[in-house]
């Protein structure tokens, strides 16, 4: 494992690539996240946490593009994680989120990662909790994770980001019946981008409608602005938004809570994946596939079969 | 669950604007499994070598029909080189004439694909290349 050292020991150095490679590392090999991850914990925890999440196209690299131009005139670093569905056929991804944001590439304070979604549910990559983890051990100031596009099930960003930003677009029929509840809820700030196009005020109507309807957050009024992908009108207003959120959540101790339940979810996952791994380890594939065809023909039931491997599953519980 | 892919960058530099190309190429690659980082047109040297190592890519792919070939692969591998990630393997495509093609062997270019060329066989090449590293 000395070659993983080295490279831990060059990102928090402030290498690029060695941030690069231990990312594609942990995403590539769970046993490398429970190298790396136990070696720069405690060197994370300082970054804001921001997440973008809509609807496909509707503007969400875009706005991350001028957020960043925000961050970067207060001097701030900047951690990107562009996440984009990988094809269920194929197993491949195009990943172009990144397209939008050219005017930041060459900015050395600027780290933009490309994440495929690799099956995961829920609008975000497995690892993506500990790529931000590595970028918040780089020593990024604020990290903005763009989701895949999303409908009303992809509301994992909830899970790891202290900013939630739902994006919606004015558009002919109802736009923000497209966002459905999961999605609204999730929300704590709403930004109807494409602002230039008709429909505007409509939409800002229905969110607002929306939001009556739904329960409150305690002690913060989620602001709904009007913001411009293609142009840099906008952006400011966002980015005050943001600012004025994290300063709510430090104030009302919400930040401590939600650490606390992320530290939960964490926790949560990886027994939870321990759990399959060592399962499969235990249990061939085939016996298995033999367990399964019992139950299948009728022979035995699921919880007797369970009841008979629970000895050989206590090793590991 | 968490498994190894192949991440290629494919990316076009300079002022040209064919970008059908590049647009096949990174289609096909990304039916065949892999992960496809693309860019967007008119990407400078610099820009392109920031991207693969942020994305931390296992190939760089340079489509080029703007005839400024020799200059552009000659200024990247220059780049990787100063970032210390000349292991990092820089192939392309686009229309470059037969004549440029020892340069560019020379200089560290492992491969171009001209106009015509199937896509599986960049698919299998990639392959071939990536199971031998
Ligand atoms: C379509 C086309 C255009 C379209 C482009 C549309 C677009 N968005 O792509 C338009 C009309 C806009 C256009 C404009 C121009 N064009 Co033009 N265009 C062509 C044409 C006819 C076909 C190119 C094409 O799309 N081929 C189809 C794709 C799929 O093939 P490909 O790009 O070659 O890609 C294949 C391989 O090369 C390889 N490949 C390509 N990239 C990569 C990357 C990697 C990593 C790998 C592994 C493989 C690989 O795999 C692909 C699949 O086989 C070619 C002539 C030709 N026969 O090639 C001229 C050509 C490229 N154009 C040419 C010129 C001069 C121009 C203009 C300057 C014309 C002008 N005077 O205004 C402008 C410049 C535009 C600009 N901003 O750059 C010249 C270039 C000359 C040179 N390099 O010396 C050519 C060769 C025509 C000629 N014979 O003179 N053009
Ligand atoms: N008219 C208008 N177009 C915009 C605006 N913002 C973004 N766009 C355009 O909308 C398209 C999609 O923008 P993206 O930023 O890629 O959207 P996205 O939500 O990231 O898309 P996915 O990641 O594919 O889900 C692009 O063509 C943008 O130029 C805006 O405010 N007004
Ligand atoms: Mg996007």
């Amino acid at each position: 494992m000395s070659s993983f050292d080295e490279l831990i020991k060059s990102m928090i150095s402030g290498d690029r690539r060695a941030l690069g490679k231990i990312i594609t590392l942990m995403e590539n090999d769970s046993s490398s996240s429970a190298y790396i991850i136990p070696r720069i914990h405690n060197l994370t925890g300082n970054a804001h946490i921001v997440g973008i999440t809509g609807p496909p196209g509707s503007g969400k690299s875009s706005i991350v593009d001028k957020l960043v131009s925000c961050y970067r005139k207060d001097g701030l670093k900047v951690g990107v994680i562009a996440i984009d569905p990988t094809s269920p056929f194929t197993g491949g991804a195009i990943l172009g989120d990144r397209i939008r944001m050219k005017q930041h590439y060459t900015d050395r304070d600027v780290f933009i990662r490309s994440m495929a979604t690799r099956g995961n549910l829920g609008g975000l990559s497995e690892a993506t909790g500990n790529t931000i983890k590595a970028l918040d051990a780089f020593g990024k100031d604020v990290i903005i994770i763009e989701t895949v596009g999303a409908g009303q099930v992809e509301v994992d960003i909830v899970k790891v980001a202290d900013t939630v930003i739902v994006v919606s677009v004015p558009s002919m029929g109802d736009s923000v019946q497209t966002l459905k509840a999961g999605i609204m809820e999730i929300g704590d700030i709403f930004a109807v981008n494409k602002a230039d196009i008709e429909g505007v005020e409509k939409c800002i109507l229905e969110i607002r409608m929306m939001l009556e309807l739904s329960e409150k957050k305690e002690g913060w009024i989620q602001p709904i602005i009007k913001t411009y992908g293609n142009k840099d009108e906008g952006a400011n207003k966002l980015y005050e938004a943001i600012k004025e959120h994290n300063k709510y959540l430090i104030e009302s101790g919400h930040n401590e809570k939600k650490r606390i339940i992320r530290g939960k979810t964490e926790l949560v996952n990886i027994l939870q994946n321990l759990f399959i791994r060592n399962l499969y380890k235990t249990i061939s594939e085939e016996e298995m596939e033999e367990l399964a065809k019992k139950i299948a023909n009728r022979e035995k039931d699921p919880y007797m079969i369970i009841e008979e491997l629970i000895p050989r599953l206590k090793k590991f519980v | 669950m968490p498994e190894k892919k192949l991440r290629i960058l494919i990316a076009k530099p300079g002022l040209d604007g064919h970008d059908r190309g590049a647009k096949v190429v990174a289609r096909a690659l990304r039916d065949a499994g892999m992960e496809v980082i693309y860019t967007g047109l008119r990407q400078t040297p610099e820009s392109i070598v920031e991207t693969a190592l942020q994305e931390d890519v296992d190939i760089i792919g340079l489509s080029i029909l703007s005839g400024a070939h020799n200059y552009l692969f000659k200024k990247v591998i220059d780049l990787l080189k100063k970032e210390g990630a000349e292991d990092i393997p820089i192939f392309g495509g686009g229309i470059i004439p037969e004549d440029d093609m020892p340069y560019l062997k020379e200089i560290g270019v492992k491969r171009i694909f001209g106009p015509g060329t199937s896509t599986e066989d960049i698919v299998s090449y990639i392959k071939e290349m990536t199971n031998k590293s």
